[in-house]
């Protein structure tokens, strides 16, 4: 696809975007709102696929439903756009029935942690052998935004003009304490961070998670004081504290103009994984042979 | 008061002056807008209900069914996948005869996603022991919201009851709505009292949905679901001529129009009942003997009504929009069946599947059907299968996908 771009006033073709191999060029532009950080994470993903030593065929995406869940049908990869909330059991299934397979969900935070959510913590429990980035914009913003698992207290949404009464889920702790073996938050902001934690998630072996915590500027944005393009990004600057040790039971999110946004890698250990567990099983129970006539 | 309104609005507005005491809520496309508008009125004040924005539909069918069984009037709505998801819930609200009020804006099922109508989410409910009403319009909407509180609170229901509207052609089109004052719904809905609330305190602890191993037990109340159900026609006529005391607009489970002398007869439900009529009219004044037949209550199916209604026509083509795979259209069984039994009955009965995902249905489709209904007649044989309803330039691009998978190039789904 080409793109007209400009060089002091001079108009240009650019013929080819560095990642267009990756991408389905021709379904741009994409559905995403000026300002959304979705694009952001997209183009974080194939750059750190660029770099990854697995051939393309061996890494696939899977999406759910709502905004992030185009992603899928915008990368040049075998990718899946499932129901809302079941990506990741779809990935879990994938993930064992291909164990050499590297695979990511990117996904939303109302697929990921609410109508998902149960899912989410099966799967940091199982340490499966999967990636989940979860864009989180604090509300569900492809149905025009309401509130969800992740929505601050007291926000206001389309159902909750009133001011969100329910405490949102802090997603890092409640995974880690699941069990997952890699944890990491940024922000769409941090563009380099969140590319090289995709990077390691690439190499962890068991559940690997990431939040991204993206501006929503026509929902989310425009209820709780971040209506522009960049005042949320601008936010996520000025109260962003990187703290890779952090105590996780204090990373709660919310949007106030006063309130810390703590980000980092902050998990990253080693737990055996789903795979593992499934191989050494098996190993120790192969010998036998499955024939049906043995019991 | 009469506004312009939203099928979406006109949704809120029945749960509204239905005085509704618990909203269950969670966001789908094309639903969204109901939940919204009641939320918001929960804001100022002007509905006095409380409203909880689930985690999934599953929980939240789950508390709708609850909360009814404590006395509570519920109010829910979903829309396709999510209608779906929470399925296994709606055997359960229907096994525990919690009287609630569910509309479900109709939206296509599976991949590939599509936004726009198809009726497969809500024909998926029709075995759930849910009462099911399809609504024409906006008005329509509103009407079966009253209409539905009424059966499903008479104490010879007690059932669930789910109100259909169409996506996009009624959730997101205006249209005039009449919105009843107060005091008027309140002499037709009374305040709802469960006979036997759970946790009521002067009745004896009850224990809902226990497990049973012997057979006999279970087809006892699966029998007594199903009687229940079926008295809700009687319940439903009843309450339909109560609701014209009242509010001057009438109701039928089955709606015949032009039909007297009809040789053809167009059968439909939801939304295009209202293209359908606008054909028959028009094929009335080529002088063609067309009527038409809207069907308003899918469940309990009012067989009788439409066999007596139907069997005087020499032909009948049936109008769905579903296509439910390996069997074809999901309607045109129950149809036959009911005819089956009469006397006497149409020489043909043809079943045709369009409107999918919203595709239009105008003159052409009618000239169509009835183009084939009178081939059948004179010729003595005719499609066994449902045809597919395609415009042209649809038909060109699906001729070619067909031939492109090697599939027979074909209308008739054989
Ligand atoms: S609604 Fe929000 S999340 Fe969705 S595309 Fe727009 S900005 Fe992005």
């Amino acid at each position: 696809m080409s793109r007209p771009v400009t060089d002091g006033g001079r108009e240009m073709i650019a013929t080819k975007h560095p990642l267009d191999p990756m991408i389905r060029a021709e379904r741009l532009p994409n559905i995403w709102c000026p300002g959304c950080g979705i694009g952001i994470v997209l183009a974080a993903y194939v750059n750190a696929l660029t770099k990854s030593t697995k051939p393309h065929e061996k890494n696939v995406c899977i999406s759910g439903i709502g905004c992030t869940g185009r992603i899928a049908g915008y990368l040049n990869l075998d990718t899946y756009h499932t129901t809302h909330g079941r990506a990741i059991p779809f990935a879990t299934g994938m993930a064992v029935a291909k164990p050499d397979l590297e695979v990511f969900v990117i996904a939303g935070d109302g697929d990921i942690s609410t109508i998902g959510g149960n899912h989410l913590i099966h799967a940091a429990r199982r340490n499966v052998d999967i990636n989940v980035i979860m864009v989180n914009n604090f509300n569900y913003g492809m149905t025009g935004g309401q509130h969800g698992a992740t929505t601050p207290l007291n926000a206001r949404t389309h159902t909750s003009p009133y001011g969100n009464v329910e405490s949102p889920f802090n997603v890092p702790y409640l995974v880690s304490a699941a069990g997952a073996s890699f944890v990491a938050r940024w922000t769409a902001l941090h563009v380099i961070q969140v590319t090289k934690a995709i990077k390691r998630m690439m190499e962890i072996k068991g559940f690997a998670f990431l939040e991204v915590l993206s501006p929503c500027p026509p929902t989310y944005g425009e209820y709780n004081g971040y209506p522009a393009a960049l005042d949320m990004m601008k936010h996520f600057r000025e109260r962003s504290v990187v703290d890779n040790g952090a105590d996780l039971s204090t990373v709660s999110v919310a949007t106030g103009a006063d309130d810390r946004i703590v980000v980092g890698n902050f998990v990253d250990r080693k737990r055996p994984s789903y795979d593992e567990l499934l191989t050494e099983l098996q190993a120790r129970t192969g010998k036998k042979s499955g024939a049906l006539t043995e019991a | 008061m009469k506004k312009m309104l939203t099928g979406n609005s006109s949704a809120a507005w029945g749960a509204r002056i239905s005085d509704v005491d618990y909203v269950c809520a969670y966001p789908i496309t094309p639903q969204t807008e109901i939940v919204e508008t009641l939320s918001s009125w929960v804001n100022k004040g002007a509905l006095k209900a409380r409203f909880v924005n689930f985690e999934s539909e599953h929980s939240m069918f789950a508390a709708a069914g609850a909360a009814s069984l404590t006395g509570a009037r519920v109010f829910t709505c979903s829309s396709s996948q999510g209608l779906i998801y929470g399925l296994e819930m709606l055997y359960s609200i229907a096994g525990w005869r919690a009287p609630l009020v569910l509309v479900n804006v109709s939206r296509g099922l599976g991949m590939p996603m599509i936004l726009q109508v198809e009726h497969g989410d809500v024909l998926a409910t029709r075995d759930s022991g849910f009462i099911q009403l399809h609504a024409e319009n906006c008005q329509e909407v509103l009407d079966l919201v009253l209409l539905g509180y009424k059966i499903a609170e008479d104490s010879n229901v007690m059932l669930p009851v789910v109100v259909n509207m169409d996506g996009f052609v009624l959730s997101f089109a205006r249209q005039t709505v009449d919105i009843p004052q107060r005091e008027a719904v309140e002499k037709f809905l009374p305040r709802y009292s469960h006979p036997r609330p759970l946790l009521g305190l002067e009745s004896a602890p009850v224990t809902y949905g226990p497990t049973t191993s012997d057979g006999f037990v279970y087809s006892f109340y699966k029998y007594q679901l199903h009687k229940a159900s079926l008295e809700s026609r009687k319940v439903f006529q009843t309450a339909a001529q109560e609701f014209f005391k009242i509010f001057s607009r009438r109701h039928h489970a089955v709606e015949a129009e032009m039909t007297e002398d009809a040789d053809y007869i167009f059968l439909v439900t939801n939304s295009y009942s209202s293209n359908v009529r606008a054909g028959v009219r028009s094929l009335r004044a080529k002088g063609e003997k067309v009527g038409m037949v809207k069907l308003k209550m899918l469940r309990p199916f009012p067989r009788e009504e439409l066999a007596e209604v139907l069997s005087q026509a020499k032909a009948v083509a049936v109008f769905e929009q579903n296509l439910a795979p390996g069997r074809g259209a999901i309607i045109y069984p129950e149809i036959a069946e009911a005819l089956y039994h009469s006397q006497e009955r149409p020489d043909v009965l043809l079943s045709f599947i369009g409107g999918l995902g919203g595709t239009p249905l105008g003159m052409p489709e009618m000239e169509y059907m009835l183009k084939k209904c009178k081939e059948f007649l004179k010729t003595g044989h005719g499609p066994e299968q449902p045809l597919l309803l395609y415009r042209s330039e649809d038909w060109e691009s699906m001729k070619h996908s067909l031939s492109k998978t090697g599939l027979p190039v074909s209308r008739e789904v054989s």
